[in-house]
């Protein structure tokens, strides 16, 4: 991180700094204390604006660093990011292009949902109103269409990238685990949206899929100890997923379930933790550390020791 | 011991809970097409593939000069179903290209075995009663043909 790097520098006007930022705090205190009899004096007079447009911070570092951290959508990404970590052809920005494909998917998602019935009569209307006769019905639907593509093609090379750069290695194993749990989360929300237009190509699809599920160990018909677990095609893993023994109306609401609610919320729960989990394991993981030659000219005390969060060297 | 029984409480009724949640995925009641139904008498069938109850059993009837038997239209591979090519006297799946030939035995593509035969019985008035909720298999790789078991086909 930055400020690691950044400690090791001038400690000349550490003092000075030091008795300025206490001046501005003693300032700071005595108009907090003004304020706050004022408005004891007075409680007519709100602080309205403030409570609702919040305040607006100075232009010093300090104050924008804290602008980011009290701020729940900002505080995501860090106030300081190293240098390497920003490098695109290092990390491909890929991790952060599947989590704004998913806001898209989610945004388009909710609207589509606003024509969509999930029933055998009117699935595949829908789908031509939307096409045809509502109002950029059609650029939804593309936009849904293709971020979800995108969406597979982005988390696979997210995935691919991580593996190239070793960044699943200490401490990020747990987070890579986490990873994988989301990369099969999207291939399923890909799976069940598959299913929801209701035409010839999705209900092949998912007739070709669930007859996979028949082969699961155990829990499938025609899996191995299925039949001696006394699995048939009305008890087994299939039917759960189907509500039935065949691609029918019980499908198409339950493929519709999973993929507008269910899996999106667990995968956002699941998305909360990878990123805090970035943060907590140091960071995006960065390429080993490089000084470019004017930063080294500039030290003059003893040679700056570089940390890193995974104490690689 | 109080910890542990307010513990095992507190485990327990999620447990419950987690089985209540399970079974609530398997519904009693289905709006299937019905499994078992008559397909009518056996001088119905004419020599060759019958297609009448495709569309509604997903069944072909099969009249052979000796037997009448009824094959399930669900590919073995990956469970589309197929097309009956009269002009090619074959079955072929659309999904990925298995091909039977007229009794339902698979000679190409991806399919491991045959098609899989219904149960097949004559009711009191005579009327053949197809259950496709029992299925005869002849799966060669696994050493078992089920397909001349006494209700795998008809004699005539």
């Amino acid at each position: 991180m930055a400020e690691e790097n950044g400690g090791n520098g001038k400690r000349t006007g550490l003092v000075e700094r030091v008795r300025e930022d206490a001046e501005d705090i003693k300032k700071l205190v005595r108009e907090k204390g003004k304020e706050e009899i004022d408005s004891l004096k007075d409680p007519e007079k709100t602080q309205l604006y403030r409570s609702i447009f919040r305040v607006k911070h100075d232009e010093t570092p300090r104050s924008r660093s804290l602008g980011v951290l009290s701020n729940v959508f900002l505080h995501l990404h860090p106030a300081k990011v190293n240098r390497d970590a920003v490098k695109y052809n290092y990390t491909w920005g890929m991790g952060g292009i599947t989590f704004y494909l998913f806001i898209v998917l989610t945004f388009t998602g909710v609207l589509l949902m606003f024509y969509y019935h999930p029933t055998k009569v009117q699935a595949f209307r829908d789908i031509l109103y939307l096409e045809n006769d509502v109002p950029f019905g059609k650029l939804l639907r593309n936009m849904h269409r293709w971020a979800a593509h995108l969406m597979i093609i982005a988390v696979w090379l997210h995935m691919f990238r991580v593996f190239l750069t070793g960044s699943y290695k200490r401490p990020r194993e747990f987070n890579w685990c986490v990873g994988v749990l989301l990369m099969v989360l999207t291939m399923l929300l890909s799976f069940t949206g598959y299913l929801l237009p209701d035409d010839q190509l999705g209900f092949w699809a998912v007739t070709v899929g669930t007859n996979m599920a028949r082969a699961t160990p155990g829990l499938g018909n025609e899996g191995p100890f299925g039949s001696l677990l006394g699995m048939t095609p009305y008890n087994d893993v299939r039917f759960a997923l189907l509500g039935g023994s065949i691609v029918d109306a019980n499908a198409l609401l339950r493929a519709y379930i999973w993929h507008c609610i269910a899996i999106p919320l667990i995968a956002s729960v699941f998305m909360g933790v990878h990123f805090w989990r970035v943060r907590k394991d140091g960071g995006i993981s960065g390429p080993a550390p490089v000084m470019l030659e004017s930063d080294i000219k500039e030290e003059k005390g003893p040679r700056p020791v570089i940390m890193r969060p995974s104490g690689m060297t | 011991m109080r910890r542990q029984v307010i513990w095992a409480g507190v485990f327990g009724y999620l447990g419950v809970n987690l089985l209540m949640f399970l079974r609530f995925f398997f519904p009693r009641a289905l709006y299937e097409p019905n499994t078992v139904f008559s397909i009518g008498f056996p001088g119905d069938f004419g020599l060759g593939i019958d297609q009448r109850f495709l569309m509604t059993n997903r069944v072909w009837v099969v009249r052979e000069p000796d037997r009448i038997f009824v094959i399930f239209a669900r590919c073995t591979h990956l469970g589309c179903t197929p097309e009956w090519k009269p002009s090619e006297n074959k079955f072929k799946c659309p999904c990925h290209g298995s091909g039977y030939d007229s009794e339902g035995v698979n000679f190409e593509g991806p399919a491991p075995r045959p098609m899989d035969r219904a149960h097949i019985a004559l009711d009191a008035t005579g009327k053949i009663i197809v259950d496709t909720s029992r299925l005869f298999v002849d799966d060669p790789q696994a050493g078992v043909n089920h397909f001349n078991d006494p209700s795998a086909f008809l004699s005539v």
